[in-house]
């Protein structure tokens, strides 16, 4: 594939690495989080750090999300769908995240919740034009790169006039979420977490453009690269971070050019604006409450609120005490480090989100890493 | 001489099963006799008996059975006729067998349409029949609207070993090869390509298909050379591997760049957020080979139309963790986990 | 996350901006994909999709210079093929 194929090139990952060897100080320790889970994704999947020197490590940030939505909010979608008049339309990602009780949408489903699995909020759409006698409810989630796929179903709704289609919106953003870890009092108080740098994410950045990371890089003083999806955009990012730090710069910088500009997507970004409006606060997996860190319906589109239309009530729901997924999620621990993973947490029975998404640090770590572990047990 | 009973003509156009159909009475008899004797057709059928007698051979025989639930029933490449038969043959080819016998069970949903269970019993007996193998026997069920998808099917299988032939995973050794008869992920995208909400225009078809022709040549050429051989169906490559890791008590070596992978087959998996290693298989097998055997089989199964892309894709290490291990195209080495649930696209 | 593929536009249609659709080749397997936030796009650029929408069109003398860049490292680092680690 085109624009893929070209940046998975094993020999220039070589180069990169050799580079990047040279260029780290061996008497510095880097330590770079990159914030998006698909970035966790590449990073084990093509184990780029078997390729990084010992002092360039690589720590997982909570840009998941799936990993990130409360339990709380999945119970909520799980009722909706227990609703007989309702249709629940998901993206795949969801079904296997476990709420409260060992319930998902997938036993939800196998139990006679009418669940669809859709790839895009038009099938929703196109569902609910073509049983009008349903209630169907599109379960929204993602960070700015999926936002403007549900503004735009919102839209159609309101142009095709259906009366049967809500969203229930779990859409959150990723500045807060960032300010989030970089106050994290784990970073100001006890200093566990000390972070050099962020892998910024990639397509979240095609959308929002890379002016949104500047106040960061200013305000923490940490140099921010954005890069795109695969390995060498990765690898190459990783470099262009180690030689800020070298020079003491702290500045944003933009790997992944070919999609992202400066001003992002200003359409999408109107668009979503048009459609959403922040929440006063809200409650991510891992990170707590983070201010006007999500979005719901404005007033004006609340026909097309499924919160409002079916009185959804959050329904306090803890995760279990011993899933370690807020450390992790915040980087303060490695999956590893909690008591759950490999033992009564794994892919077949996740405790908490960060081993059921395929990006989750658990999972990621379980499917790519755990053999690294052993090796290193064993010499 | 007694007046012929009017017998009204199946209306295999506009026809549906009902509940007629299962209850052993004469409509249940016109629609074996009309759509699956007639599309099976063969001597055993054709006396009409409730079971079939057959001579057994000498030697080892070799039984298996199988359920198929495959939804749509009708996906490019195939259906889940043919999907039936082939995957019966399979199972017995695994074993190194000569596949002989298959029975099949139909459960049929009240409602469903005649065309289309006529356009599945002709594909089994044209599967069947390009096989060399007959179904000569079976049964009809007939449940209400609601409690089948359609149409399941259930089979049996028999065949035979040739003596001296035992492939089982605890012969499995350190230092085997494994080899993979060709590409990966076919079946499981053509299938996916026309289920609702996912569909995609693609020339990829599914690559259903029976494995005993291949499997004889292999035989011919490996002899005591082959240890096992196994059909990735469900959970795809990777779920085969590590169940061979598991039950042979070794790891596996396997190359990302040794993978035989289409084109489009890659494209639809990227599209979707899939692992090709993951995605189901119907006409395809690996086998672990002693390795002064590897290039004699690999040459016997490039020589056959079902082996040309056959391919060394790695070989078998001691690990006590039994892990499967896979050397990226990326210079990386990343394990290749048992399928947890089923794999499903996701956005993130 | 978001999981976005990069795919060349071969045909477009629709004439409402919100509901402007294209057939969009992903290396071999062809969707439909909403245009609506890629105004200017036309038959032939590539654009990266998620979850059925283009979000942007790909600046294809970015890329190639990207990969010049890449390539100029390889040339100056002169790594052997194998693995160094």
């Amino acid at each position: 594939m085109k624009h893929v194929d070209e940046y998975r090139d094993g020999r220039l990952a070589q180069v990169l690495a050799a580079r990047i060897a040279r260029e780290a100080d061996p008497l510095a320790s880097y330590r770079f989080m990159e914030f998006c889970g698909g970035h966790t994704h590449a990073i084990s999947r093509y184990g780029i750090e078997d390729l990084l020197p010992a002092n360039v490590r690589l720590i997982h940030g909570p840009g998941c999300p799936v990993c990130v939505l409360p339990v709380a909010r999945i119970d909520a979608a799980i009722r909706l769908a227990g609703r007989p008049e309702i249709t629940l339309c998901t993206y795949g990602d969801l079904m296997r995240v476990p709420g409260s009780d060992g319930m998902s949408l997938l036993r939800a489903k196998a139990a006679g919740a009418d669940i669809r699995m859709v790839y895009s909020t038009l099938d929703a759409l196109r569902i609910a034009a073509a049983a009008p006698e349903r209630e169907v409810v599109f379960l929204a989630i993602g960070f700015e790169t999926t936002t403007p796929p549900t503004a735009l179903a919102v839209r159609l709704a309101v142009a095709k006039k259906l009366a049967n289609f809500t969203v229930f919106c779990n859409h959150v953003l990723t500045p807060p979420a960032m300010q989030s870890i970089l106050d994290s009092p784990d970073r100001r108080g006890l200093g566990r977490v000390r972070i050099d740098g962020f892998i910024g994410p990639a397509h979240v950045s095609t959308v929002i453009g890379t002016e949104p990371y500047e106040f960061f890089a200013k305000e923490f003083e940490k140099p921010i690269v954005v890069a795109g999806f695969e390995p060498l955009d990765v690898m190459q990012a990783i470099l262009m971070l180690i030689r800020q730090v070298n020079d003491g710069r702290h500045e944003v910088e933009n790997q992944y050019g070919r999609a992202v500009r400066r001003e992002g997507n200003t359409r999408a970004k109107a668009e979503v604006a048009e459609i959403f409006e922040l929440r006063e606060s809200f409650e991510w997996r891992g990170l707590g409450v983070v201010p006007y860190s999500g979005l719901r319906l404005k007033e004006k589109y609340s026909s097309f609120d499924a919160e409002r239309r079916f009185h959804v009530v959050d329904m306090p729901a803890r995760d279990n005490p011993a899933c370690e997924c807020g450390a992790i999620l915040r980087g303060v621990k490695k999956p590893v480090d909690c008591k759950l993973f490999g033992t009564v947490c794994t892919p077949e029975t996740p405790m908490g989100s960060c081993m059921v998404s395929a990006e989750g640090a658990c999972a990621a770590h379980w499917t790519y890493g755990r053999f690294r572990d052993h090796a290193r047990k064993v010499s | 001489m007694s007046p012929r009973a009017y017998r009204r003509k199946l209306d295999l156009e506009n026809g549906r099963v009902d509940l007629s159909h299962g209850s052993g009475g004469r409509a249940m008899s016109q629609l074996i006799t009309d759509i699956f004797h007639k599309a099976l057709d063969n001597a055993w059928l054709r006396r009409g008996n409730d079971q079939a007698a057959f001579d057994v051979a000498g030697g080892r025989m070799v039984m298996t059975t199988d359920a198929y639930v495959v939804s749509p029933l009708f996906f490019p490449g195939g259906d889940i006729g043919s999907l039936a038969v082939h995957g019966t043959i399979n199972d017995i080819a695994m074993a190194g067998a000569q596949p002989l016998y298959l029975s099949a069970s139909f459960i049929l949903e009240e409602g469903f349409a005649l065309r289309d269970l006529k356009r599945i019993a002709d594909s089994m007996g044209a599967a069947a029949r390009a096989a060399g193998v007959a179904v000569i026997t079976g049964d009809t069920k007939v449940v209400e609207r609601g409690k089948a998808d359609g149409v399941f099917i259930a089979t049996t299988g028999i065949g035979v070993v040739p003596p001296g032939l035992d492939l089982s995973a605890e012969k499995v050794q350190p230092g085997d090869c494994v080899i993979l008869s060709g590409t990966i992920g076919d079946h499981g995208v053509a299938v996916m390509s026309k289920r609702q909400n996912l569909s995609f225009e693609t020339d990829i078809i599914s690559d259903s298909a029976a494995l005993h022709g291949l499997v004889a040549a292999m035989v011919e050429a490996g002899g005591r050379g082959l240890r096992v051989m196994r059909d990735p169906t469900r959970g795809g490559l990777a779920s085969t591997l590590n169940e061979l890791a598991q039950q042979s008590g070794v790891g596996f070596r396997i190359m990302e760049e040794a993978l035989p992978v289409r084109p489009e087959v890659a494209a639809a998996c990227e599209l979707l957020g899939l692992d090709p290693l993951y995605v189901a298989n119907e006409g395809k097998l690996v086998a672990v080979v002693a390795p002064e055997s590897a290039e004699p089989v690999l040459a016997a199964m490039r020589n056959h139309s079902l082996g040309r892309d056959a391919a060394i894709i790695g070989d078998v290490v001691a690990d006590d963790h039994r892990f499967v291990q896979m050397m990226t195209g990326f210079g990386g080495v990343r394990i290749v986990d048992w399928l947890s649930g089923e794999q499903l696209p996701r956005i993130c | 996350m978001c999981l976005a593929v990069p795919g060349r536009i071969l045909s477009l249609s629709g004439d409402d901006p919100i509901m402007r659709v294209g057939r969009v080749d992903f290396g071999g397997v062809v969707k439909e994909i909403n245009l609506a936030y890629v105004p200017e796009a036309r038959v032939d650029d590539y654009v990266l999709v998620h979850v059925g929408f283009a979000l942007t069109i790909i600046d294809e003398a970015e890329a190639a210079r990207v990969l010049a860049c890449l390539r100029e490292i390889a040339a100056l680092e002169a790594v052997p093929v194998e693995a160094a680690s």
